[in-house]
């Protein structure tokens, strides 16, 4: 089924550059950022302002996935992992610039911007985050 | 509320079934389940169906109708609907046709699930098994539905020394239960070697841990229990019912290694049904994948957080243990028609309270939990029976 482009360039600014938000209410960061705050509810409303998260943080658990989706298929076997950002919100993501086997929980990572898959030969490139071992 | 029983039960065998569609399949489950309750058509007042995705997997949406269809009720016009949530759609048909006749509204409904996983290619099977988990912010990277489980079991395994073993152990027990169930997809037994030899899918999983692609349909009646001696000797009384939800990726949770919507659903049913996971004689929970039904049996209380692995290697959970669990062989050999799947565990359930399931039957078994999860736990549902 094809995609409209514009599902995917909506959500440009949090894919390319890791734009989160935080509700000025409690402080709390939030990644993809939020309509409202769940823990301020009607408080936050009006109230999130976007932020810029440092992309730096470290690996909660992992995979390596063999079997994928077709999408993906070209890319087996690759790493893929819960990242908490320093700033507090966990971001699903490949790991990528090391062997798989040297992904380890805890491991400090960082973001870097890629190609993320294309729809066949003729369509779109999708681009967005994924992590490496930090420098 | 009014007390509701389950009066029929109907199944047909999961598999890969070739030579049968999606309406021959609701069909025959819903036939059975009819005659075994001893109802006729007129006496329905509503259908509930459980499908995750028929749109994906064989291009048909609105599915409530075509089953009333395919039953040969278009000319009674009963009220048809299908329900989803996920994996834990068949769970949920269930729930709403319970809360439907507790509330007063509906006498006697049908109850059917049903998914058909096999009229697509295996690689568009995985991609509509990812339509359970966040499609912008998990399935866009990357992430498959075994992957988020792979990930659940990597910090299980960091957080409380659970072992790839264990996991095996799992599949071990749920595949030597499966060879004693008539419906079930996988009949053979496996090793622990053979599990952990499997092909990986998603390490620290292999193919061996994981639930197969299938095609079945299971259906149910139930009855406003004030009635249903009318139509058996053996209702089977549904004593709870709870559901609960959390966020919809995995990383969003309060912990990776807990799933909070069963923690939730299980306190809504025990309280409402008054026992404790002390009491629960016979359980089916939603292995999925191995390091599920760990996580299942911890959530659910049967034994304290972080001792799922230990538990089955202790074979607390095997048939003549303290607590079996997944008699049927459970998704995982029983086979996973995703949106039968929650009817499917009723029935196994009900089997086992009117001890009737043969070389299954768990001894006096008289209070019975089934456990259906939806996604990579974002939807639970959990219903308590007893017999009467």
């Amino acid at each position: 089924m094809k995609e409209s482009v514009a599902r995917f360039w909506r959500e440009i600014p949090q894919r390319y550059n890791i734009i989160g938000n935080k509700c000025t209410v409690c402080g709390r960061v939030f990644f993809p950022p939020r309509e409202s705050c769940p823990y301020c509810r009607r408080k936050s409303l009006g109230k999130m302002q976007k932020i810029q998260l440092s992309g730096k943080g470290k690996i909660v658990t992992y995979t390596i996935i063999h079997s994928a989706t077709e999408d993906f298929e070209d890319q087996v076997p690759y790493p893929i992992a819960i990242v908490e950002l320093d700033e507090g919100p966990r971001i699903t993501a490949q790991i990528v610039d090391c062997k798989p086997e040297d992904v380890k929980i805890d491991m400090r990572v960082e973001s870097t911007f890629r190609k993320i898959r294309q729809d066949g030969s003729t369509g779109a490139i999708y681009y967005g985050y994924k992590f490496r071992p930090m420098r | 509320m009014r007390e509701v029983a389950v009066i029929g039960i109907g199944i047909t065998k999961f598999g890969e079934l070739w030579d049968k569609s999606f309406r021959q399949l609701i069909a025959e489950a819903g036939s059975k389940a009819i005659f075994d309750a001893g109802i006729e058509g007129k006496d329905i007042d509503a259908l509930y169906i459980g499908s995750m995705s028929s749109g994906r997997f064989i291009g048909q949406e609105h599915v409530g109708a075509l089953v009333a269809d395919a039953a040969g009720f278009s000319h009674l016009h009963i009220p048809a609907t299908r329900i989803e949530g996920a994996c834990a759609s068949g769970g949920l048909a269930v729930r709403q046709g319970y809360l439907s006749i507790a509330s007063g509204v509906n006498d006697i409904v049908v109850v059917g699930g049903i998914e058909k996983m096999n009229d697509v290619a295996g690689a568009s099977a995985t991609e509509t098994l990812a339509t359970a988990a966040d499609q912008e912010w998990e399935a866009f990277f990357g992430a498959t539905f075994p992957g988020l489980y792979a990930m659940i079991a990597t910090r299980h395994m960091h957080d409380y020394g659970t072992t790839k073993e264990q996991l095996a152990q799992v599949a071990v027990k749920n595949h030597a239960n499966g060879a004693k169930n008539p419906y079930a997809q996988y009949k053979f037994e496996v090793t622990v070697e053979q599990v952990m030899a499997a092909v990986p899918v998603a390490h620290p999983l292999g193919l061996l841990d994981c639930s197969p692609v299938s095609d079945g349909a299971a259906a149910i009646v139930l009855c406003a229990m004030d009635k249903a001696k009318e139509f058996t000797d053996k209702p089977v009384k549904i004593i709870a019912s709870g559901q609960a939800s959390d966020t919809l990726p995995l990383h969003g949770r309060r912990d990776i290694t807990t799933l909070d919507a069963t923690v939730h659903a299980a306190k809504m049913a025990y309280k409402q049904a008054n026992v404790t996971p002390k009491d629960i004689d016979v359980a089916e929970v939603h292995d999925c994948f191995t390091i599920a039904e760990i996580c299942a049996i911890e959530d659910l209380g049967f034994v304290e957080k972080g001792k799922g692995g230990k538990a089955v290697e202790e074979n607390i959970t095997t048939l003549d243990g303290e607590i079996p669990v997944n008699t049927s062989g459970g998704l995982k050999a029983k086979g996973h028609p995703v949106g039968a799947t929650g009817v499917a565990q009723i029935i196994e359930i009900v089997e086992q309270l009117r001890g009737e399931a043969d070389k299954r039957q768990v001894e006096d078994a008289r209070i019975g939990l089934a456990h259906n999860v939806g996604g990579s736990g974002a939807t639970c549902v959990i219903h308590i029976l007893e017999a009467i």
